[in-house]
């Protein structure tokens, strides 16, 4: 696969004195499903934020679509075609589910009519909600308005940040549906996840990351079978 | 409930032909009603300023406590550009106008409008470092730059200017009808801003700012933005305050001001603009009117009652407010708008409300 969207060279990132991410290097294809699986603490979400220019990398070059992302700052990022799922959902509670929508879609100007219906096609719950607030919604639906809310920017790239935390392994189920479904309609998804069992059977290929490195990577079947991340990540003892 | 778009129309319509006719009333007998049109006109423009100063706190989520210098700002401006020229010799009779400025004179509204832009202009170049930081911090910077222009304007260095001290007199009033109207103006504009995308984009930087930039906010820009126009209409509201008053000198612009305006806000309902005014006009009206009862001696029976004395109605007035805001957290309107299916609905719940009054007190009476 040469059709690289995103690359991501060497990539270091420092809070202080401490290395969270300590030279990684990993590539996303377009219309691939990607996981960066991992316990707490390795880095994944460290790797997110620098990609969105929450957090300035100390070194390595993120390059999306021919340019480089470093120096951008996090509200350019929606219009070179990456939208991020922020971690905990972080809808906007009081403000109705049609207004978070619409605030999705903040950077472009022509009609939302038909993304709208997409999105409600995709989660019928939603538009059953669409005036209600935002903060009223359960977990599981305030993940969908997040991952709608995102779509309505027309990423070419989305990446999201845990979204299975927190809910019950019904809803994660839903959510994870939900992912193969975009991936289908063509978005390239980045998935950080620490469920590493949903993520590796929806991921196409996946990294493992270990105390800020990339210890593993394969596609996401060879590493559900492999013996170590069995260990390690799915709870099944070594043979 | 659903009402038709055509319905509400015809009740927005009497509403406003009402309105008008009640103030057309009003102004024709001003001797009998005079306290009536003073309580409109200072509660409308007082509206002006809290939806500005809610555009701020309640929509955008920027805790700023800078509303009074921006008045004092339009104010002086109006001032300055319209007390006519032959009366300057008599206001500025310590040390002269400013040989610059003792020429111009400009018409009411240019005034007013220039008023609104120098007040932004302020707000533009102080919001670049200030809105930078966050809640407390940034109230205590917007509240010294608030301070520090009235102490400028008070300066004897600007006698000139803004004649010190003495402040500025022979400032030309308007009709109530103008008033009320640029006022309604003015919030309309606001209001019509916060239902637009802008509008949308400071709400999500209130909700959630990180969320926000995530979808490709520029969150200072749109910070900036929203102080530099509600700082505008801050200004508008300082220089219809001054054609108001016809007399504005330094300490009408008093921190107290600004958290007269707070205060307005606060019991109308951060977020809503319509509880802004609605409560503009009910503080303007028991401050000024409804209350002055309370300041008049009272004597029942031969025996006068000490409390009753001048300054006792603020008394009062803090003890409705503390029940108001024990009774209604989140302010009358809370974060929702004036709709007539909500007044409708509030209208047709009150034989039920009452009902269940007296069944509460008949319980109680059988226990």
């Amino acid at each position: 696969m040469s059709n690289h969207i995103l690359e991501v060279k060497d990539l270091s990132v420092s809070y202080g004195g401490i290395r969270a991410v300590k030279g990684i290097s990993f590539e996303v294809s377009e219309g691939e499903v990607v996981t960066l699986i991992g316990a707490n603490g390795a880095g994944k979400s460290s790797t997110l934020r620098s990609i969105v220019g929450l957090e300035r990398p100390a070194g390595g070059s993120i390059v999306f679509d021919g340019r480089e992302l470093t120096q951008m700052g996090t509200e350019q990022l929606v219009t070179c075609g990456i939208t991020l799922v922020p971690e905990g959902r972080r809808v906007f509670p009081n403000l109705s589910v049609l207004e978070n929508l619409k605030i999705g879609a903040y950077q472009r100007k022509d009609s939302l009519d038909t993304d709208i219906q997409w999105i409600y096609g995709l989660f019928p719950r939603l538009q059953e909600r669409s005036w209600q607030m935002a903060g009223t919604l359960s977990g599981g639906e305030q993940q969908m308005l997040a991952i709608g809310r995102a779509l309505m920017s027309r990423p070419k790239l989305i990446m999201m940040d845990e979204p299975s935390l927190g809910l019950a392994p019904i809803v994660v189920q839903g959510v994870f549906d939900i992912i193969r479904e975009i991936n289908k309609q063509g978005v390239t998804i980045l998935l950080v996840e620490q469920n590493a069992n949903m993520a590796l059977k929806a991921a196409h290929r996946a990294y493992v990351m270990e105390t800020g490195q990339i210890t593993l990577s394969g596609t996401g079947k060879e590493l559900a079978e492999n013996e170590d991340v069995k260990a390690a990540y799915l709870g099944k003892a070594k043979k | 409930m659903n009402m038709k778009k055509t319905t509400k129309y015809i009740c927005t319509l009497i509403a406003a032909a009402a309105f008008i006719l009640l103030l057309v009333f009003l102004e024709s007998n001003k001797n009998t009603y005079g306290m009536a049109v003073t309580v409109l006109q200072k509660g409308f423009i007082l509206a002006v300023v809290a939806v500005s100063m809610n555009l701020l706190n309640g929509f955008t989520g920027l805790f700023s406590l800078g509303q009074a210098g921006f008045m004092a700002l339009g104010a002086y401006t109006y001032a300055i550009f319209t007390i006519p020229l032959e009366s300057r010799a008599s206001v500025y009779y310590i040390s002269g106008m400013n040989p610059v400025l003792a020429g111009i004179e400009l018409p009411m509204l240019a005034a007013l409008l220039a008023g609104g832009l120098v007040a932004a202009l302020f707000a533009a170049v102080i919001g670049f470092p200030v809105l930078r930081l966050k809640s407390d911090y940034l109230a205590i910077a917007t509240l010294g730059f608030s301070e520090i222009i009235r102490a400028l304007i008070a300066s004897p260095q600007m006698d000139t200017i803004t004649n010190g001290s003495y402040g500025l007199k022979s400032i030309p009033a308007a009709s109530i009808y103008v008033v009320i109207g640029l006022c309604v103006i003015s919030i309309g504009i606001m209001a019509l801003l916060i239902n637009s995308s802008y509008g949308r984009a400071f709400k999500a930087i209130r909700e959630d700012e990180i969320a926000a930039e995530a979808m490709g906010i520029n969150l200072l820009k749109h910070k900036e933005l929203a102080f530099v126009i509600s700082s505008f209409f801050a200004g508008i509201g300082g220089g219809l305050l001054a054609m108001f008053m016809r007399s504005i000198d330094s300490s009408t612009f008093k921190i107290a001001l600004t958290y007269d305006i707070l205060l307005i806000v606060v019991i109308g309902g951060m977020g809503s603009i319509t509880g802004s005014v609605l409560s503009a006009l009910l503080v303007t009206a028991s401050k000024e009117w409804w209350l002055r009862f309370f300041d008049e001696p009272l004597t029942i029976g031969g025996v006068s009652i000490p409390l009753f004395r001048n300054g006792f109605r603020m008394v009062i007035f803090s003890v409705l407010l503390m029940v108001v805001v024990l009774f209604y957290r989140r302010g009358i309107m809370g974060t929702n708008e004036f709709s007539w299916e909500g007044f409708f609905g509030l209208i047709r719940s009150v034989p039920q409300r009452i009902g269940s009054l007296f069944r509460r007190k008949e319980g109680a009476s059988n226990d």
